[in-house]
């Protein structure tokens, strides 16, 4: 490089060096990078606390360069709570993948957001259960192969249920201040879960704040990278609509302006 | 120097993201392998960058620094 060049997009200080253990072109990283950019852009990398979950992410504290806990399968939430009640001062996140949060994790997740924590919640939805080998997640598509539903989530004939879309399930609640779903399936995309998280994160000290993206799982939909993104273009969307469901902040804020007009 | 990317070849697992997002289309997988075993991504036309950083952020190993040169 000539010293002239300027670096337009470097290595996130809030990221640690180590190499992940995702399999190629699992979009786990992406988010990772997100939520480090989010640290490093509101300069609180050395007051946040991450709570890792169970899962895929499993090893996500050795990816964070802050300080990060481990928590039980699905209890991320519960260990932030503790963490927000007795250091309020503290920026606290948890990282959460669909088994973890939307299967074991389910009343957890509910309650926190409906007693309002102050925390941020990563979610991190592809449809299956990455880490165990492909099983059927409360989030698969109806129709969808997985090792454990081999022939298609059938809902019906063999009661395996519908897909659960946690957004609007939280978005039923008074409690949470910030709702938002948020796909990773391209760059242009990802600008703007870049500007979603960041949002989440500044959000944080008003309330409940929870952020959704939709990633992929190449290595046990059984499709390659690319591929896998393409597909889930296609068929995720239509079930994961992406959008801000609710942000309380600024809706505060329209109401205020209108109110002056 | 120009726009250009560099790409940390230890760190790419080669999972081609990079090259499906370019919209110049100059990333390719190369030839040789790095020490995962990956054909790791290589920038093939440098003075066609338009440094938009497309490729950089859909890496999901962070392998890329995109850098804009001074005109």
């Amino acid at each position: 490089m000539d010293a002239n060049d300027t670096a337009v997009f470097t290595y996130p200080r809030s990221l640690s060096r180590t190499p992940t253990h995702y399999c190629p072109g699992c979009l786990h990283g992406v988010a990772h990078r997100l939520v480090a950019e989010a640290i490093d852009a509101l300069g609180v990398r050395e007051k946040t606390v991450g709570i890792c979950p169970v899962g895929c992410s499993v090893l996500a504290y050795k990816y964070f360069d802050c300080d990060m806990i481990e928590a039980s399968h699905g209890r991320a939430p519960a260990v932030a709570t503790g963490v927000k009640r007795a250091r309020p001062d503290l920026v606290c996140f948890t990282y959460q993948g669909d088994g973890d949060l939307a299967s074991i994790g389910m009343a957890e997740i509910i309650h926190a957001a409906n007693r309002n924590e102050p925390i941020t919640v990563i979610f991190y939805n592809n449809a299956i259960y990455g880490m165990t080998g492909g099983q059927m997640a409360p989030t698969t598509l109806v129709g969808m192969k997985t090792s454990t539903s081999p022939t298609g989530r059938d809902p019906i004939d063999r009661g395996a249920g519908y897909p659960i879309r946690m957004v609007e399930l939280l978005n039923t609640l008074e409690g949470p201040v910030y709702l938002a779903r948020q796909s990773l399936l391209s760059s242009a995309d990802i600008f703007r879960a870049r500007r979603v998280v960041q949002r989440a994160f500044s959000l944080q000290s008003k309330g409940f704040t929870f952020v959704e993206f939709v990633g992929t799982c190449p290595t046990n939909w059984g499709m390659a990278p690319v591929e896998a993104r393409e597909w889930a273009q296609k068929r995720m969307i239509e079930v994961f609509p992406i959008g801000v469901f609710r942000d309380r902040e600024a809706e505060a804020a329209k109401a205020s302006a209108a109110k002056e007009a | 120097m120009a726009n250009h990317i560099e790409i940390d070849r230890d760190r790419c697992k080669g999972c081609g993201l990079c090259v499906a997002s370019c919209p110049r289309q100059i990333i390719e997988l190369g030839r040789d392998i790095n020490a995962k075993g990956y054909h790791f991504a290589v920038q093939v036309d440098p003075s066609r960058c338009i440094a938009c950083q497309m490729c950089a952020v859909s890496c999901p190993d962070v392998a890329i620094t995109v850098y804009r040169g001074r005109k």
